[in-house]
């Protein structure tokens, strides 16, 4: 039996797996997020990943960015040196993909503010 | 100098100050929100990570994600807001109040009718922690790490310890590693982890990044900046054990011991604090002991999820519009010591108090708990909770004005652990 906290959600469900022959018995979970989360995590540990890509604009030199979807737990570090390889010279905003399907993992990587755009306007 | 007159002013323009302002000026207030730093959005512009708005919108989103889609329906209604400006002092006049502010352009006077104050909150810094040694450069706050990774691109370490085991500090645990920063662990004075569950999971566990319970820093070496670190272990009394002590090369000493809720202005204007929250003691309306001023988000008291603060933060905006001078009907809350706190600390018997929200902390670990409301004895309400830890707050709404209250009654909330387990 293996054990697994859920981290779907802040209440962090204890989750006890076992395994009858091919199928995975979950218990301990409060939802039905937490039987899908251990599955996941049995068989493809997913996470999301969150960072800051830097730009070309002095007042705001780094732009918060996050992955669209979940990527492989394994891939986190390989996605961060691609994010930290790219710098964004025009002024995108909230929801804008800086990398698109990044390493191929059928994730974006996309801007997560309108910062850019925010200071362009500012006058004062 | 200017002199302009509102309804309601709003101090802060974090997600509080931003819900607390959409709120007002949807109750037909006019408003105006003022803010210290260049943009709107408070501590969540540099909290990139992900995790807030499960509630609000059912999505995970990043910090500056749920901030802006607050200040977006800000900009939609045209409410007037300035920035780069610092509140300094407030004063009672009249029947409202008339808020003084500094900025590049000078200084300034506001009158208001009614406040909301929205500050937010600081954290505790190395000068409220008793350590040894010298004063070298490289020991700053988690949320300072945070502001310089996140917001001005630059690595504040190359190797660290974290003091404490705070959200914060796991957050930025894992957001200096991913960065390539060596962090060497977490260390945490108490037996339990202060941090949200998830969190030591999420930041810590995934990354190989060790947390040790019952430790702390002792004395730090380095002249202009941090060389080193001793870690000792410690008793239950939170005393270094002699002879435990263990020295680690680093750059950096990031403190991650708590967060206390910024109550300046508040105390400045007689405004009566609550020792347990460290924020003013407030009725089911948001409205302090100071008629006509109100306190939401973490100001008030420390929340963990932004959603509750944007919730609790509509209810203060509103009723700060409704605002006019009336006598109080006060009756006062009492909670049992297996309680942290409980907000709202009294009810406003002449408001309505049908559908009040209440947010409260377990003071440890308890399973299988049972919380239960008494009025003068006999019980009203009870609830069970599975599971309560202090680090996760809880909420709940209740029918208040149902119960038959009057300002004599004896109102307890009283939590019981561990009763008759299965
Ligand atoms: C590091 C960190 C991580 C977090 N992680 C999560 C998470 O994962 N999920 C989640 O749901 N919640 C999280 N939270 C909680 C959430 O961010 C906070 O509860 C929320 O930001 C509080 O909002 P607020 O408006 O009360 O305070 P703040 O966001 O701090 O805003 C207060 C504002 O008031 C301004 N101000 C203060 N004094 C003055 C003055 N005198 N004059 C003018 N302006 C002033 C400040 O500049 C600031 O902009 C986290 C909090 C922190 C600190
Ligand atoms: S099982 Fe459901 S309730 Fe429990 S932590 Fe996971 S998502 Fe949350």
């Amino acid at each position: 039996m293996t054990e697994l906290t859920c981290i779907v959600c802040p209440r962090s469900c204890k989750l006890q797996i076992s395994a009858d022959k091919e199928t995975l018995i979950v218990t301990g979970n409060a939802c039905k997020r937490g039987a899908v989360f251990a599955q996941n995590e049995m068989t493809d540990p997913r996470r999301t990943l969150c960072s800051t890509v830097a730009t070309v604009f002095p007042e705001a030199p780094v732009l918060p960015v996050r992955v669209s979807d979940e990527i492989p737990k394994a891939k986190i570090f390989d996605v961060m040196r691609e994010i930290n390889r790219t710098v964004v010279k025009t002024r995108i905003g909230r929801g804008d993909v800086v990398i698109k399907n990044v390493l191929g993992l059928g994730a974006d990587v996309i801007a997560t503010s309108d910062l850019l755009k925010e200071k362009a306007g500012e006058t004062s | 100098m200017k002199n302009e007159s509102y309804d309601v002013v709003v101090i802060g323009g974090g997600p509080a100050g931003l819900a607390a302002a959409i709120s007002a000026h949807d109750s037909g207030a006019k408003v105006l929100l003022l803010e210290r730093e260049a943009r709107l959005g408070g501590i969540l512009k540099q909290c990139i990570h992900d995790g807030f708005g499960l509630i609000r919108f059912g999505e995970k989103l990043s910090g500056p994600e749920y901030a802006e889609r607050y200040i977006d329906e800000f900009h939609a209604r045209q409410i007037a807001a300035v920035t780069l400006t610092f509140v300094t002092k407030i004063e009672k006049t009249g029947s409202g109040f008339t808020v003084h502010t500094v900025s590049r352009n000078g200084v300034a006077r506001y009158r208001a009718a009614a406040l909301v104050l929205a500050t937010g909150c600081r954290e505790r810094t190395a000068k409220q922690v008793f350590i040894h040694g010298t004063r070298p450069a490289g020991v700053f706050t988690a949320g300072t790490a945070q502001h310089f990774t996140n917001l001005l691109g630059e690595l504040p370490t190359k190797r660290c310890v974290i003091l404490g085991s705070g959200d914060i500090g796991l957050i930025m645990a894992r957001r200096l590693t991913l960065e390539g920063a060596e962090v060497l662990g977490v260390y945490e004075a108490k037996p339990t982890p202060s941090g949200l569950t998830r969190n030591l999971h999420q930041c810590l566990y995934d990354y190989d990044i060790p947390l040790y319970l019952s430790h702390t820093v002792t004395r730090v070496f380095g002249t202009d900046r941090l060389e080193s670190v001793e870690i000792s272990e410690v008793d239950e009394h939170m005393t270094p054990i002699p002879g435990t002590e263990q020295r680690l090369d680093c750059d950096a000493l990031i403190l991650s011991v708590g967060l206390i809720p910024e109550n300046e202005l508040a105390e400045s204007l007689g405004v009566k604090l609550d020792p347990k929250t460290k924020g003013p003691v407030c009725d089911g309306q948001n409205m302090t002991s100071v008629d006509g001023v109100f306190s939401c988000g973490n100001a008030l008291h420390v929340n963990d999820l932004v959603d509750y603060v944007s919730e609790n933060a509509a209810v203060a905006g509103a009723a700060a519009a409704a605002y006019k001078p009336q006598k109080r009907k006060p009756v006062e809350i009492h909670i049992s010591d297996t309680l942290l706190y409980m907000v709202p600390q009294q009810l406003d018997l002449a408001r309505n108090n049908n559908k009040t929200a209440v947010y409260f902390r377990a003071r440890g670990d308890y399973n299988n708990s049972r919380l239960a409301l008494t009025v003068d004895g006999k019980e009203v309400f009870s609830r069970r909770y599975a599971f309560l830890r202090p680090p996760e707050m809880e909420k709940l709404e209740l029918d208040f004005d149902g119960m038959g209250l009057t300002e004599t009654s004896d109102v307890q909330f009283k939590l019981e652990p561990q009763t008759e387990k299965g």
